[in-house]
């Protein structure tokens, strides 16, 4: 069995650490009234990002049917990105968002990476500057992934690759389970 | 004359005609498949005998072939399929033995033979024994499962056949004919024949059918297929789903406790599994299963079924799963609780609640309360079943509860724990609906609850504060629980909130939790809360400066004045706290705003629309309140002529119209004891000016409202415009109420309505009108007026000179209305001239407008709710009737006066219902695209509206029209206005999942589009366009679509 990082504790006898959904964000006056510029914001992008890639681990783990248990939840509620790992500056068009691997040694952090980056590529204007990368201290090849992840050239050339453009996609089609 | 049917008999023994041996002759050889038709159409009109056709296929019959033999008994089986109830006793009798033996023919003729047999089993005179012996025969001689798909259908629907006339004959064959329908159905595929075969099986458990020693086959040939796994072909003919199979296969599996020991293994098994549906199936057949086994049917499988349940709910994927989980623990429960206590048996309840206490009661106690929820959920979903249950597990976990509610000391914490006592409560409140219990779960804890919430009311944690009020409404719901000194008290800290806390949603809270208590103990309040809200609003000394400070407090003391006022005795107290705040305003306008006053009038027309029908409040309303608003308004009306100092905000629209539906609320209520008063009142106060029965005596004797002076003095309007309250009593009573002098206030209300200046006072003339021609009987009084009306209105909009062309408008577009909803013959005239005035250089945009006032629901007049005449899909008919009409005008109107159409045609079909939208659009779809680029938003925005549903299932003719819609959409994502842009994003998505050759020639131009929107200035915009552009990306790309 393998340990499930967070929680730190055995799936089968126990249970990871689950966080509480954070619920749909519900439009404020303002957001309606439109005339007021609302600045892009952590919430919104962190939105994107669960919205559109609840269904990563389920896509990922139906590929290389690894560990199957980590099903049982979505992204959100295991924490693979948190939305005070999301920082936005709208004035200076910056974008950080850190994720978390579920696992240190998880062989799928380069691509849910990758796919939290090519989200974020077509879904923000592109004043933005994107960073993708692994929360400190959570992966054994930080700094492996973090490189591949900076380097557009690298991100171009992954993209140019059909297959994994492929589960890129899958992921990010918003499907239901 | 003899009947052709006495015919037969004596033709019988005659040999065939020489036209059905002609028929034969051409059916058998292959030649004409249609002559069976003409054959089975002879014997129904008795031109011959089903036995002389026997006799006539004699040679085929007995041929050496058995493609001739099959042939031959294919035409007499077709035959019986149409003349079965024709038959003789005598003549099923011979078929009967004819058709059992050639079963042991060769395999080519059983087709038809079964098709034959099939038509046997719907006649009425099958002699005694026949059913018999045909199963006997069937069982014996035929495999089913080596037939044809439709010839196992037809063994299935003789069986069924069978089982509705033969009950009594199929079970004196005792556990045979359970084994032979095992055999038959035993590795069936088609989801068709399995539905019939399912219901045979459902047949066979619930009416009583002996199993003998085959129950296990019964249950292993039909539990083969849980949980169903199907997935209909796409453009299935059949029309079967897989609900369906799921539902005719849970009634097969739950239709007996016999099943039990085999069925709860199976379901445990299949909660193990990883598919999502299947483990749904298993929790949903669990809960129908145990409604009807016993406790002794369950007990060996109690510790499988919790650990699989708590599993479930402890690591929920999905909250359909999980609610599924909790509703078959309910379930579980609750047949444990039916079970009968003896003395030497154990008692299965308590031993399985101990089992989820073990499991669940310590994860409520955990310092860091990580598991409460999910342990709080399965422990009331046990509470919930039954008042044992509830009892048992209140006992084992409230005391433990507030224990820990007293000694945590962070408020997240306690909220928590809050929030499980609270559901507790909830759940254990279903559990005591089916008995009769006097005493709540609760008694004994009850001191210790209210303590628990009053010190929660008192923290200044908002969120605390909250839960503490809805579980103080819990509590209060709890028949007896509460003693009066504890909702004194909580009246009190109820009371202090409004006063003094400034949180918004704390005050909602509170509010709502007050109307709850009221609706219980009204005393209470009565003594002790509107009092106090009263001092608040009503101080003795006025500080001004000091006042204008309480403006949030005293919305709230109105708003609490609303929720209160739930039973009689609380009304009659708090409508005259709510009115006086109406007649101080007017005596000195600085003591309450306009806003204020409003608020007042929602406040007693939340009041009056939650009214009971009884005497006490119907009198409180036609006697104090309607009295006391119409004479606070004349005052106000008469006071200010002609004084040029500070004005009554009585005279204000915006206060007038916020009474109409306080009045309107009282007046269209059923009980209508006080209406009649009312309603003449009304009338002789608006026509002759009679003030007596208002309440106070400073009013002239006669004022007059609806007659307009000779010479029109500037403040005329005041008096005018009160007739919005003559409509909102007049046009809201029931219909059973009649309006006295009818005739005369028509005719007052036409000529105010059409010579008055004032917009107010002539568009509710109008209306008011329009209201009573609405409830007006059928007749020539209804039609003189429509003609009358038509005549006048005309008359001023023919005139371009006229300066009453606006009021004449009012008053057509209202009439008009009130005769569509009616389906009113001549309401085309009216239409006619509407239609007419979208040419109108001055009226037409209004025209145009109009037609949207036509199609929608009217809040104050005009609606069912004040019991106007308001016949079913009037929209669609009024659709079907002038959409051709408007497509000619559009198509013949200068360019200029196009707009007009368009605004109309929008106007309409952004009314109707989705479905209709859908089916009608294709027709009007190049109006449509006309209407895109139409300049006017609203045309925009009702053409998006009506165009989004569309796209999910385009009509053939959209997609020929792809490139249009394509670029009129992309110019609107740049519109200024913000829900332009976001429908139009909406309508770009739905064009994504078009089938994909269709639109990836657009990919590249819509993903430039829509890069603009993701930089939106409103949030709501861009969050449509991450989702369009996400979508549109996929599109075409590997692993997208």
């Amino acid at each position: 069995m393998e340990n499930l990082g967070h929680g730190g504790t055995y799936l089968e006898n126990a249970n990871p650490v689950i966080f509480q959904r954070s619920g749909e964000r519900l439009p404020t006056a303002s957001e309606e009234d439109g005339d007021v510029h609302d600045p892009i914001d952590d919430r919104e992008i962190f939105d994107i990002l669960l919205h559109h890639i609840s269904t990563l681990l389920d896509i990922l783990l139906t590929h290389l049917n690894n560990f199957k248990l980590i099903f049982l939840f979505s992204i959100e509620e295991l924490n693979v990105v948190e939305q005070v790992r999301v920082q936005v500056n709208d004035p200076e068009s910056t974008v950080s968002v850190e994720f978390t691997p579920t696992i240190p040694h998880c062989s799928m952090a380069t691509l849910i990476g990758l796919s939290i980056k090519v989200k974020l590529l077509r879904s923000l204007p592109d004043r933005f500057k994107i960073d993708v990368h692994i929360t400190p201290g959570t992966h054994a090849s930080e700094e492996a992934v973090n490189k591949q992840l900076g380097d557009k050239e690298r991100v171009a050339a992954a993209l140019e690759n059909s297959s994994l453009l492929e589960v890129v996609n899958q992921c990010l089609s918003s499907r239901t389970i | 004359m003899r009947s052709p049917r006495r015919n037969r008999g004596a033709m019988a023994a005659e040999s065939p005609p020489p036209l059905l041996l002609s028929l034969v002759d051409e059916f058998v050889s292959g030649l004409q498949d249609s002559r069976s038709k003409d054959a089975a159409k002879g014997v129904k009109e008795g031109q011959f005998s089903v036995l002389q056709l026997v006799e006539a296929l004699g040679q085929s019959l007995t041929s050496t072939q058995p493609h001739t033999r099959a042939r031959g008994v294919q035409l007499l089986s077709e035959v019986l399929q149409e003349s079965y109830a024709e038959l003789t006793e005598r003549e099923v009798e011979l078929l009967l033995a004819f058709y059992e033996n050639r079963l042991k023919d060769h395999y080519v003729i059983t087709p038809p033979v079964l098709r034959g047999l099939q038509a046997l089993t719907k006649s009425r005179r099958l002699p005694p024994g026949a059913a018999v012996s045909m199963l006997k025969a069937l069982f014996q001689d035929v495999h089913v499962q080596s037939l044809m798909l439709a010839e196992r259908a037809c063994v299935y629907n003789m069986l069924i056949n069978l089982m509705e006339s033969r009950e009594d004959e199929l079970k004196g064959l005792g556990a045979d004919f359970v084994f032979g329908f095992v055999q038959s159905m035993d590795g069936e595929r088609d989801p068709r024949n399995l539905l019939l075969a399912f219901q045979i099986a459902r047949n066979i458990l619930l009416r009583g059918y002996n199993l003998g020693k085959f129950t296990e086959e019964l249950f292993e040939v039909t539990s083969c297929y849980f949980p169903i796994d199907f997935s209909p072909p796409p453009n299935d003919p059949h029309g079967i789903t897989k609900e369906e199979l799921i539902q005719a296969l849970r009634a097969v599996l739950t239709g007996t406790p016999k099943f039990a020991e085999f069925l709860l293994p199976l379901i445990i098994e299949k909660l193990d599994s990883d598919v999502q549906s299947s483990k749904l199936d298993a929790l949903q057949t669990l809960a129908a299963c145990v409604r009807q086994y016993e406790d002794k049917d369950l007990v060996d499988f109690l510790e499988g079924l919790w650990s699989s349940l708590r599993r479930e709910v402890f690591q929920t994927s999905s909250e359909k799963i999980e609610s599924a989980a909790l509703a078959a623990l309910t379930a579980l429960t609750s047949c444990l609780s039916r079970s009968v206590l003896k003395s030497d048996s154990e008692d299965s309840l308590s031993t399985f609640l101990d089992l989820v206490l073990k499991d669940c009661k310590h994860h409520l106690f955990e310092p860091d309360l990580k598991l409460v929820w999910p342990s709080a959920k399965l422990l009331q979903a046990a509470c919930s079943a039954s008042y044992r249950a509830g009892h048992l597990i209140t006992a084992a976990v409230m005391p433990p509860l507030v224990e820990q509610y007293n000694s945590r000391t962070q408020c997240s914490h306690r909220r928590t724990l809050l929030e499980v006592e609270q559901r507790f409560i909830q759940s254990a409140a279903a559990s005591c609906q089916s008995v009769d219990q006097d005493e709540s779960l609760f008694s004994a804890y009850k001191d210790s609850l209210c303590s628990m919430v009053f010190s929660a009311l008192s923290e200044s944690n908002s969120s605390l504060q909250i839960t503490a009020a809805s579980l103080l409404t819990s509590l209060a719901q709890q028949t007896g629980l509460l003693s009066d000194s504890d909702i004194d008290l909580a009246v009190d800290h109820l009371t202090r909130l409004l006063l003094t806390d400034e949180d918004e949603s704390v005050s909602l809270a509170v509010v709502e939790c007050a109307g709850a208590l009221a609706e219980r103990h009204p005393a209470a309040f009565i003594n002790k809360l509107i009092p106090t809200l009263k001092k608040e609003m009503f101080p003795d000394q006025r500080e001004a400066s000091e006042l204008r400070s309480h403006d949030a407090v005293r919305q709230r003391c109105l708003s609490a004045l609303a929720a209160v006022s739930v039973q009689a005795s609380v009304v009659q107290e708090s409508a005259p706290v709510l009115l006086d705040v109406l007649s101080s305003a007017h005596a000195d306008p600085t003591c309450f705003s306009t806003d204020e006053v409003v608020h007042a009038c929602l406040s007693l027309q939340k009041i009056a629309e939650r009214l009971r029908d009884d005497e006490e409040t119907s009198r409180c309303f036609h006697d104090v309140v309607i009295p006391r608003l119409l004479s606070l308004a004349l005052q106000a009306a008469l006071q200010s002529e002609g004084s040029c100092g500070r004005r009554s905000p009585l005279v204000e629209e915006a206060v007038l119209s916020a009474m109409v539906p306080v009045i309107s609320a009282a007046c269209s209520r059923p009980q209508t004891t006080f209406a009649e008063q009312t309603a003449s009142r009304v009338v002789s106060l608006f026509l002759d000016g009679d003030v007596s029965f208002l309440p106070d005596n400073s009013l002239p004797s006669r004022v007059s409202l609806l007659q307009q002076q000779q010479q029109e003095d500037e403040n005329s309007w005041r008096r005018s415009q009160l007739v919005c309250l003559l409509m909102a009593c007049v046009c809201s009573f029931p219909r059973s109420v009649e309006v006295p002098q009818e005739e005369r206030l028509l005719s007052a209300l036409e000529e105010l309505s059409c010579s008055c200046s004032h917009p107010l006072s002539y568009t509710s003339a109008a209306k008011c009108f329009a209201g009573l021609l609405n409830k007006k009987p059928e007749g020539t009084d209804l039609d003189g007026w429509i003609q009358r009306t038509v005549k006048r209105v005309s008359g001023e909009l023919d005139r371009p000179s006229s300066s009453c062309r606006l009021q004449a408008f009012s008053l057509l577009i209202w009439v008009a209305k009130a005769l569509l909803l009616r389906y009113h013959p001549s309401f085309s005239a009216l239409t006619d001239k509407l239609f007419s005035l979208l040419h109108d250089a001055d009226l037409g945009p209004m025209a145009a407008d109009g037609f949207s006032l036509l199609m929608s629901d009217s809040t104050d007049v005009l609606n069912r709710g004040c019991h106007a005449d308001v016949r079913i899909m009037y929209r669609q008919r009024f659709f079907s009737e002038n959409s051709a009409k408007l497509v000619q005008g559009f198509n013949a109107a200068p360019k200029e006066k196009k707009p007009n159409f368009l605004k109309a045609l929008s106007n309409i079909v952004n009314k109707l219902p989705k479905q209709v939208q859908v089916s009608e659009l294709p027709a009007l779809l190049s109006l449509l695209l006309e209407a895109l680029t139409c300049p006017d938003e609203g045309v925009q925005l009702s053409t998006l509206s009506c165009l989004e549903p569309v796209l999910v299932t385009p009509p053939q003719v959209l997609i020929q029209q792809l490139e249009a819609l394509v670029s009129r959409l992309l110019a609107l994502v740049g519109s200024p206005s913000m829900k332009i842009r976001i429908a139009s994003i909406r309508c770009v998505l739905a064009l994504s999942h078009l089938p994909s050759h269709e639109v990836l020639p657009f990919r590249a131009r819509v993903l430039r589009a829509l890069a603009p929107p993701l930089d939106d200035r409103k949030r709501l915009v861009r969050r449509e366009a991450v989702q369009a552009r996400g979508e549109w990306f996929l599109l075409g790309s590997p692993g997208g679509r």
